[in-house]
């Protein structure tokens, strides 16, 4: 963002990477795979780099709010700097965060999903897609982020995402408003689960494994991170994968 | 005529009319123990809501057969109340039947149609005891329901359901003394439910007969306004709150959490920012987050009043469905429990809210607050949407703030993210590292 403020460019979008886009090994390859997209359709985008800080959402569900309006106002400061209009990131907390919670403390942007924007792009026929490529006609669930779902109301454009690949695409049991969580909101990615019988993103890989899909499709990094760890706990990581949409999309266009 | 039965009445439904009035103004103290909050926006979202949600029952229908068979209950529960209505001017006056000359036939059809509402409401009673007591639905069995919450529940299924069947024996006599031509009765065309009961009553005298006929009706109404009394010490007090719970529903996106402005101008001050309330004297800075009841809103407290305890919130949690320690139907019970001792001890010239004790410790524990991923499952659930997430978050600060005492691996988190910008421990230099692969990789190709 810098680099294109200094030479009087203006972006179209500001992707916001995030801290799992930035630093989590696994997740950075998704990161990776939608800038590919965005380079390969000519999108103009910027990132803010080492510019961009935590949003402070699990600070604010952890309870810390001073810490969190720290990183918020912070943000804010930085992108109203440089006259930020329209913000597109793959993180549904970020997301969220961003577009319910930034406003309120002088941050007006929109805001999209990356899902949206995917959705968006293969409307306007933007994206081409080969017909799906490995995961042509295979069996495909998708787990609802509740950040993405329940908490913005945002259940289709993923799925219409997924659809375009032609696949079969399966519900698990729970799904949409009924979606089960993967155990990581509310800043528990960041602590070891209360006691109990059970853990959440056991209980939700086994629902995923039980509709015999070989993908399991995520729009979130702490559910990628979860899902993937609930597979691995059934033993069923070689034949079940975990893909964010944007890998899925990035794989089809052989990027 | 003697008068004494229209005396009788008139000071039963005196005494009726008190006590709910003393009740309700205790009810309504109690919600206003929670802070002042204004949701007055967007009048025609809330109507609309209200409609659908309470009225309209609509998002009952999320579970196909309890919602029919609660949908019988509550029509019959707003229709057979018309008939209350002549109850009411009977039991004043004297009269019997006051609307039977006025209506004509259409009399006798209305007071089958009710006679069919009172069936239905029996046979959904019955149901519902069949569901919580032998199929054991699963959320009917979770521990916060035991002791006073299940038996409440029981009770009032069993006074509706004796209701009715005053109702239907009331009708059955009231017929067959018309039939026999017995000054004061009116004859109906036909009370289909209730003629299946007259066999019962054929053999008895005239006298008996207006005896139980009598008895049948003051039973249902004093019934009627006992009920009334003991729906508002009870669980059923959604039967009126769902109303109100459901105008003054967030409207928000359920992610977004409400915003501390009393925080706000601190850390604009810290980043040094210049605040437009700076001119303004400090507001009164009261507790971070919640504690007891009177740190929630006012919003909260009246959900907690509404709440009948239907766990459909539990039944969807996953914490809690993964053995966790958190209810959110019991975050409410609490709430609500919280709010009743208060209230109490405050009628008593007690202490109210400063008897040592407080939601957070005596009634919620840190454990299940932090059990809770946001998830917005509970939410979502509720048919009168109750949000218990927000009462689990005003918690969370005040532990967090006010105590320091968020989990250990929190702590670490905070930490993390006061020095290097991100939840864990990475350098805020390393943030574009990714982009390395991206950039080598189009080198490669070109």
């Amino acid at each position: 963002m810098a680099e294109m403020a200094s030479t009087g460019e203006t972006p179209e979008i500001l992707f916001w990477v995030g801290c799992a886009g930035s630093f989590d090994e696994r997740y950075k390859a998704v990161t990776q795979a939608f800038v590919k997209i965005l380079n390969k359709v000519g999108v103009s985008f910027a990132v803010l780099g080492p510019e961009e800080a935590c949003t402070g959402d699990p600070a604010r569900r952890a309870g810390n709010e001073f810490l969190f309006q720290m990183q918020a106002v912070s943000n804010i400061q930085v992108m109203n700097a440089y006259e930020v209009k329209k913000v597109v990131t793959a993180c549904p907390h970020c997301f969220n965060t961003i577009k319910n919670e930034y406003p309120a403390l002088g941050g007006n942007y929109e805001v999209i999903h990356h899902s949206q924007f995917l959705q968006q792009l293969i409307n306007e026929g933007k994206i081409v897609l080969q017909g799906g490529g490995e995961f042509k006609g295979k069996k495909i669930t998708f787990h609802d982020s509740c950040y993405l779902g329940r908490a913005n109301d945002v259940y289709e454009a993923p799925r219409d995402v997924i659809r375009a690949l032609d696949v079969e695409l399966v519900e698990m049991k729970r799904c949409k408003t009924k979606g089960l969580c993967c155990g990581a909101g509310g800043a528990q990615m960041f602590k070891e689960p209360e006691p109990g019988r059970k853990d959440i993103n056991v209980e939700r890989a086994e629902e995923a494994l039980a509709t015999g899909a070989t993908t399991i499709a995520v729009g979130c990094p702490f559910c990628l991170t979860m899902m993937s760890d609930g597979v691995k706990n059934k033993e069923k990581e070689n034949e079940v994968k975990v893909y964010d949409l944007a890998e899925m999309l990035a794989k089809d266009m052989g990027i | 005529m003697s008068i004494l039965p229209q005396v009788i009445f008139l000071l039963v439904f005196a005494v009726a009319g008190y006590i709910l009035f003393k009740r309700i103004s205790f009810l309504r103290r109690n919600i206003f123990l929670g802070k002042r909050e204004t949701r007055n926006d967007l009048p025609d979202q809330r109507w609309k809501t209200m409609l659908l949600v309470a009225f309209g029952q609509q998002k009952m229908f999320k579970k196909f057969t309890p919602a029919i068979l609660h949908l019988m209950i509550y029509v019959a529960f707003v229709i057979i109340n018309l008939e209350v209505l002549e109850f009411v001017i009977d039991g004043i006056f004297g009269t019997h039947r006051v609307f039977a000359p006025f209506l004509g036939s259409a009399y006798g059809v209305a007071m089958n149609i009710f006679e069919f509402l009172a069936i239905a409401v029996l046979v959904s009673c019955v149901a519902f005891l069949i569901r919580r007591n032998v199929m054991k639905v699963e959320r009917f069995t979770k521990p916060e329901l035991n002791g006073w919450p299940a038996m409440d529940a029981n009770l009032i299924l069993v006074i509706e359901i004796i209701l009715m069947f005053a109702i239907l024996t009331m009708n059955a006599t009231d017929q067959i003394l018309a039939s026999r031509g017995v000054p004061h009765y009116t004859l109906l065309n036909g009370l289909f439910f209730s003629s299946f009961l007259q066999s019962i009553f054929q053999g008895m005298s005239d006298s008996t007969l207006v005896f139980i006929e009598r008895f049948a009706w003051w039973f249902h109404i004093v019934g009627i306004l006992a009920f009334a009394v003991y729906v508002t010490y009870s669980k059923h007090l959604h039967i009126f709150l769902a109303f109100p719970n459901t105008w003054y529903s967030n409207l928000k996106p359920k992610g977004e959490m409400k915003n501390m402005p009393e925080v706000t101008n601190e850390v604009n001050m810290m980043l040094g920012i210049a605040t437009d309330t700076s001119a303004e004297p400090p507001a009164e800075i009261g507790r971070f987050g919640a504690k007891d009841i009177n740190d929630l809103s006012w919003v909260n407290v009246m959900n907690a009043y509404s709440c009948t305890e239907c766990g459909r919130c539990t039944a969807e949690c996953p914490a809690n469905i993964t053995g966790k320690k958190l209810s959110p139907r019991k975050i409410m019970m609490d709430v609500r429990d919280r709010a009743e001792e208060v209230g109490k001890s405050m009628d008593s010239g007690g202490p109210g809210l400063a008897d040592g004790k407080s939601l957070l410790g005596d009634y919620i524990s840190k454990e299940e607050i932090n059990a809770c991923t946001s998830c917005n499952a509970c939410v979502e659930a509720c048919p009168i949407n109750i949000d218990p997430l927000s009462i689990i978050l005003q918690m969370r600060r005040y532990v967090s703030m006010e105590e320091s005492a968020a989990p250990a691996q929190w702590n670490s988190m905070f930490q993390n993210m006061e020095t290097a910008f991100s939840p864990w421990k990475f350098p805020p230099s390393d943030r574009f590292n990714w982009a390395e692969k991206v950039k080598n990789e189009e080198i490669k190709e070109n």
